[in-house]
């Protein structure tokens, strides 16, 4: 073999190597990342009780209630199979509202009720003038509509 | 008539090429910032809606998202130019990897730094220890060390070869980034950063992305043939037609 063949089949081991390498980081990541734990998570008792976490999950609607001081917020977080309570006072971000997502940090008290230091909204990746979300949406809705009352015509 | 493409692995015959290009990406650039800017301004809407009713703050993205592309797509030029230069010993190819790497340390330090400022209004925070945060905070760390290593070895062949073999090594983050949310089962990857679907960007807003992409590429072509004139001016000093070009600027 010659000196430059040597060193082509040593940089394509290495970069097979750092492939491989990758590839086993990647599904290590996929098991144990725990960026935040989720409300079922939560019921599960799979969240450190004495440490502060993150929870994360989408503010059920209808449960938003401030407390008279204006600042402490009160809300239901839920992954659509459980719920969990969290209080919280500060300021809350722009894009936090019902029905959207969120990662709270803090900590679970003895009473069941998450007690939040910091609360992120999250947003999804979808960049539309509200023009054309709104059109979108009804058009999924009927969508979702048609398709009920499709499947309940033959019955 | 085969091209002999070894004939401008040169540094000599490069150098005058790039010279002339420099001007021309130069051109280019500015006039895709112009296009970009315009419509990410004017022709865009003023405020987003559905599941993502963001503000003004938004266009931030115009910066952002072509910003964090280019930091991942010059890494990987990056890593290109070091194992061509391990494998076939072209100088060259040495020479390119190091001009690339300052104009890709810079594009990964303004995509975290206009994402802060994105941050800020729409999640609530600067930074936070999420997956994606994280690992393009470690994809500037390795441009930096890979700037650090290169300058701290003094025999400037050997510091060609350590730091391709860091910046080979380094590689592993860009599948990180990409996939740290992009993975397949979404309840796999908890983080604060969205997913990215550019099927889920009206047109306008993808236009201005992509021709601010475009004007960032462009920069880096010039910025980086700039620095690569410089860095073969340096390490060919010794050689004749570098000594004729310095004598022929110092006469005009």
């Amino acid at each position: 073999m010659k000196a430059r063949q040597k060193r082509l089949a040593f940089v394509g081991l290495a970069i097979l190597g750092v492939g491989a390498a990758s590839a086993l980081a990647l599904t290590a990541l996929k098991g144990n990342i725990s960026y935040f734990f989720s409300p079922s998570q939560v019921a599960a008792n799979e969240a450190p009780p004495d440490h502060v976490f993150r929870l994360g999950g989408l503010v059920t609607e209808g449960t938003i209630q401030r407390q008279e001081d204006g600042l402490t917020v009160h809300f239901d977080v839920t992954d659509n199979a459980e719920t969990v309570k969290v209080a919280y006072t500060g300021i809350l971000p722009d894009l936090f509202s019902e029905g959207s997502g969120v990662v709270a940090r803090g900590r679970l008290g003895s009473d069941g009720v998450f007690y939040a230091d910091e609360v992120l909204a999250k947003h999804d990746e979808e960049y539309m003038p509200p023009e054309v979300a709104s059109t979108l949406k009804t058009a999924h809705a009927e969508g979702v509509a048609d398709a009920a009352a499709g499947s309940g015509a033959p019955n | 008539m085969a091209l002999n493409w070894f004939k401008f692995a040169s540094p000599a015959s490069f150098y005058p090429i790039a010279g002339r290009l420099v001007p021309v990406f130069w051109v280019l650039t500015l006039a895709l910032l112009a296009v970009g800017l315009y419509w990410g301004f004017f022709q865009t809407a003023d405020q987003l809606g559905g599941s993502n009713p963001q503000k003004e703050y938004y266009r931030i993205i115009f910066i952002h998202v072509p910003t964090a592309w280019m930091s991942m797509w010059l890494y990987m030029i990056l890593v290109g130019w070091a194992a061509i230069g391990l494998v076939f010993n072209t100088r060259l190819s040495f020479m390119m990897a190091n001009a690339v790497a300052p104009t890709g340390a810079i594009f990964t330090f303004l995509a975290l730094w206009t994402g802060a400022f994105w941050g800020r209004p729409s999640w609530g925070t600067y930074w936070d220890w999420d997956p994606r945060l994280t690992s393009e905070l470690a994809l500037f760390f390795l441009y930096i060390g890979y700037i650090a290593l290169h300058s701290a070895i003094d025999d400037t062949r050997r510091a060609d070869r350590a730091s391709a073999l860091l910046a080979i090594v380094g590689l592993i983050m860009v599948p990180v980034i990409f996939w740290s949310i992009n993975c397949p089962d979404p309840n796999q990857c908890a983080a604060l950063h969205q997913r990215s679907n550019l099927m889920r960007i009206e047109g306008n807003i993808l236009f201005s992305m992509l021709i601010m992409t475009l004007a960032f590429w462009m920069y880096s072509f010039a910025t980086t043939f700039m620095r690569l004139r410089s860095i073969i001016l340096t390490r060919e000093a010794e050689s004749a037609w570098v000594q004729d070009i310095l004598t022929k600027e110092a006469r005009a």
